[in-house]
Order: structure tokens, then sequence, then C-alpha cells
């Protein structure tokens, strides 16, 4: 008997809560700083600063499509996994999950809240790189990679973030996020080209979510030839298995 | 399916429930109802296993015996249907620090077909001033009184309140029996937990006493407290000393004096409370010029009852 509940329909709900958490992350200097400041700071230092960066043609090349992948670690890793770790600990999902907003409303929300940042980097970080350093992308660039890019690397960090927040105390799940986001940057192609480092830490390299996630992009902007299908798996793989291992793990309180 | 609830129908109906933590039942067979429209007080000390029972209640936790039906639904597997017809205040709030009070009500406002006015509900709860406070530094009473808030948002059939006036000061804890009260006059049904007795005796139309995962009394505050025997209580203009204390005592034909709450206030113990008792108080005290300035033959206070009733309890703790 639906009409005697009060509850609002679910999409209602959602929308309610995905605009609280777009407000909320706007509000918290901490998440601002990771998400615009830092891969702003990295993008025009290291296109001014050309040091370990490979012409191919020009620095900015290289540079925007792993900043562009660092964008998606500091969303979809470092600030879902920090928030809804601390929200877990301070009883706000316990709270939501008494009121009439469903759990996968707020699971929604979330998600929805990472695409519209997510979205915004882009457009500010690529803004950043045509108007300082006239970047424009290659000749094979391919717009439907870049969406598979985007949306697999969101499944992929996402879904380790919501592991991290969903079974590690909001302590633990900061220093990992903020671990972690130092290996993707050191490892993941960011910055430095993979086949710069070591062997071994090459191969490592190159089954992390990062480097499959840059080399994506690089594809899909036409900074570098290839078959993106490869590194889309990678990121493929690592999102399923992490959304499965959260969805099954995750707690609630 | 459940039958749905008809006019007579409890709001809350709970049997022989159990939960069991690390092999130590913390509900250990509770029993109860709760009829619709009524103050439910569920009164006990820390860890008697109230916030666990509410928490079932609440579809939280899944129990491990017995049965449980709110609303007519049992709430392990109603889902947002349920939680659109049930208000929920929980220990701590629960809420984002950084959101500010009237923001964090229109988004509850929004989970709802019918809210109530958030504007409206933050001037009830003493919260306009703090609207747009930040929730990190609120009071405790202002966050208390937010998640009261919380839960009379979406106009509930059943609010479930766990400790509302816990970390108030007496104002805000006035106001809060105050809404409670309006709720009731509204035709909700309320159940609260609290260990204040003052919270049950100026709210609840029923209480439970639980301890230790059990009810160890029910009924309504004065059936609660006429469970003593009634005792002869009396204040009178200034305090005795001992040797008055001894011969009130034997003039009362054999019964003890003893000191009670606030200066010049005795009961007397042993002595059943009959007229000609109340006689004998009243000649000793008249011929030392003394004035009776209070007099109540009553039975024993619900404090007297809960303590006796957890004494057990309090002595272990």
């Amino acid at each position: 008997m639906p009409e005697l509940s009060n509850a609002a329909p679910a999409r209602q709900a959602t929308l309610a809560q995905l605009g609280m958490e777009l407000r909320l992350t706007a509000r918290r200097g901490e998440n601002l700083f990771v998400i615009v400041v830092l891969p702003l700071i990295l993008l025009i230092f290291f296109a001014l600063v050309p040091a370990l960066t490979p012409n191919t043609p020009k620095p900015i090349d290289f540079l925007l499509p792993g900043i562009l992948a660092l964008a998606v670690i500091s969303t979809s890793l470092v600030n879902l996994s920090i928030a809804t770790a601390f929200e877990r600990s301070y009883g706000v999902l316990k709270r939501l999950g008494g009121s009439p907003l469903p759990r996968a409303g707020l699971v929604a929300a979330k998600i929805g809240a990472v695409i519209v940042v997510e979205v915004l980097q882009v457009a500010l970080l690529t803004g950043v790189a045509v108007a300082l350093f006239g970047w424009a992308p290659g000749a094979g660039a391919s717009i439907a990679v870049v969406i598979a890019a985007f949306g697999l690397g969101t499944l992929a960090f996402g879904g380790l973030g919501l592991l991290m927040a969903g079974t590690l105390r909001a302590e633990g799940t900061l220093a990992a996020a903020n671990g972690l986001f130092l290996v993707f940057l050191l490892l993941g192609g960011v910055i430095l080209p993979v086949d710069h480092l070591p062997g071994l830490l090459a191969d490592l390299a190159r089954v992390l979510p990062a480097s499959a996630l840059s080399d994506a992009y690089r594809i899909g902007l036409g900074s570098a030839s290839g078959d993106a299908l490869p590194s889309l798996l990678v990121l493929l793989g690592w999102g399923a298995i992490a959304s499965l291992l959260a969805a099954r793990s995750f707690r609630w309180e | 399916m459940t039958v749905a609830g008809g006019p007579s129908a409890p709001a809350v109906l709970v049997s022989d429930l159990r939960k069991v933590y690390a092999g130590r039942a913390v509900v250990d067979g509770l029993s109860f109802r709760i009829e619709t429209g009524s103050v439910f007080a569920i009164l006990g000390p820390n860890g008697a296993g109230k916030t666990t029972t509410v928490e079932i209640l609440e579809g939280y936790r899944h129990r491990d015996g017995g049965q449980v039906s709110v609303l007519g639904r049992d709430p392990a597997t109603a889902g947002a249907e349920l939680r659109g017809r049930v208000g929920l205040m929980l220990q701590g709030g629960g809420i984002y620090p950084q959101a500010r009070p009237r923001e964090i009500l229109r988004l509850y406002a929004r989970f709802y077909r019918h809210p109530r006015n958030p504007d409206e509900l933050l001037e009830q709860a003493g919260l306009a001033d703090v609207a747009r406070t930040r929730y990190k530094v609120l009071s405790g009473g202002q966050k208390q009184r937010l998640g009261l808030a919380l839960a009379l948002l979406g106009r509930p059939e059943l609010a479930i309140l766990d400790e509302p006036t816990a970390g108030m000061d007496p104002a805000a804890k006035a106001s809060t029996r105050e809404l409670i009260a309006t709720l009731r006059s509204e035709g909700t049904t309320v159940l609260l937990t609290t260990h204040e007795l003052a919270d049950v005796e100026q709210m609840a139309d029923a209480i439970a006493i639980v301890d230790r995962g059990r009810i160890v009394a029910a009924g309504t505050p004065a059936e609660l407290a006429s469970g003593a025997a009634p005792r002869l209580r009396f204040r009178l203009e200034r305090a005795l000393d001992a040797p008055e204390l001894a011969a009130l005592g034997r003039a009362l034909g054999g019964g003890t004096v003893r000191a009670d709450r606030g200066p010049g206030a005795y009961l007397v113990d042993g002595l059943d409370s009959t007229p000609s008792l109340v006689l004998a108080l009243a000649a000793w005290c008249a011929e030392r010029g003394l004035l009776v300035a209070e007099l109540r033959t009553t039975g024993a206070t619900l404090e007297e009852r809960y303590l006796a009733l957890t004494a057990e309890r309090v002595l272990d703790a």
C-alpha cells in the first residue's frame, strides 16, 4: 500500500541527495585542494618545467591525459572514499539509511556527484591546457575511447574508494587514500612515463588501473597511437572486482 | 504479507524478542505492545538493551528470535515504504558536520511527499537562530533538537526517539517534552527510550522498565509507582536533630523517621499510612509549635520503584 507511505519517489530523493553531495564537496576546502588545486598545479608546473615529461610532440600532449587520469583518481578514489568513510563514522550513512531515501539512491547520488565533479575537472583542466599551452587533440583522437576511459576509470577508482570507505576506519581510509594517490601519481604514467621506471616497477605499474587510465586517455586524445582496448579491459577488471567486493563488504555503520 | 492494521491494531507489537551478541543475550525475551496514538517509554539503565531493541524496530538490526510488527510490517524486510511512515531520532545525530540545520531539514524534506515545513519546524525546535550555523559548532542540546526535528519532518505515524532529552539543558528538555506532547495530541504514536524518570513521568502513557534485556515491570506511571506500599512523607519548617527524630519515631508508635530529599523533609519507614498516624504526627508537631509545611501519603514515587527494580544493576556498575 504505497499510498499509505509519505516516502517521496526514489528519483526525487536521489536528486536531492545528489545536490547535497555537491554542496558539501564544494564546502570542504580539503576536497577542493585535492580535486582542483593539486591537478592544476601539477599540470601548469610540469608543462612549464618539462623535466620528466616527454615531448609527444609537446609536453602538454603527454601531460594533459595524465592529469585528467589523476583528476579521476582524486575525485572517485580520494575524495569519495574519505568523505564516505567519515560519513560512516559520524553515523550519517546510518541516519540516511533510516530515511525514505533508498540505499541504491544514496549510492546513485554519490556516483552522480563524482561524475559531475569529474566533468567540471575535465572542462577546467582542458580549458587551461588550451588557453595557456595551446593544446589541441591529436590526429587519432576518439571521443568514444575518452568516454569509455572516463566511465571505466570512475568505476575502477570509485569501486576501490568505496571498498576502503566501507571496510576501514575513517582514519585508515584517509591514510590509504592519500598513499594510493601518491603511488598512482608516481607509477601511473601521470607525469613520468611508465617506460622510464625500472623493470620490475614498470611491470607492476602496467597492471595498475592508473597507468591503464592514463594510457587510454592518451590514445583517446590522440597523444599516443595504438589499441585502447587492453587498457580499457584492465580498467574494467579492476572496476568489476572492486565494485563487487565493495558491494559485498560495505558496512553502513 | 502482514495483515493491514485495523483501528484497534497496535502500532508496535513485540513478542519474545531476542538478540544475542557474542553469546550474551542483550535482549532476552522482550514482549510489549504499543497502542496507536500513545506515548510508550522504555526506561532502563545504560546497557539495559534499550537501543538494541529500538534498532531492531527501526530495521537497523536483525533479531535472533521473536516476532516484531511495526505499523503492521516486519521492519527486517520492509523498505522505504515503512521508512516513510516512521520518524527516527538516533543517538549521536548522524548529520554531516559541515551541514546547516535549515539545509539538512530541506534535504530530508525532499525525501517525503508531504513533509512538515522545515522553517516552521526550526522555529518550533528553537533552532531558528542557528538555522545557518554548521552542525559541528552547535551545542549538544541544539544537535539533539535538530535530531528530533528530523524525526518529525515526515509527519510520521510512529516516532521512535532514542534518548530524546539526553544532553539537553532543563529548558530544552521542557520544550522537547512539550513537542512530544504536541505530537501525541496530533495522534502520532511515540516510542522513546530514556534513563530519565522525569521524561516518563511527564510524557508516557505506558512504560516498560527494562534491565539486562528483560522487562522487569510494565504499566502506566501511576501503576508502577503504586507497586510499593504507601508511606507517609512530610516536610517541616525546620530540620530535626537526632534525639527529636528518635522521639518522633516513638510518638508515632515505633516507626523509623528518616530524612527524605530536601531540608526538613522526612519519611516514615515501617508503618502504614493511616489517619491515626497522621494525627499522631500533627499532635507531636503541635506540642513543639512546629508547622507541617507539606504532607503526603501517596505510594512510592516512580523513582523509588525504578531504583528498587534496577538496584542490583546500579550496584554492579
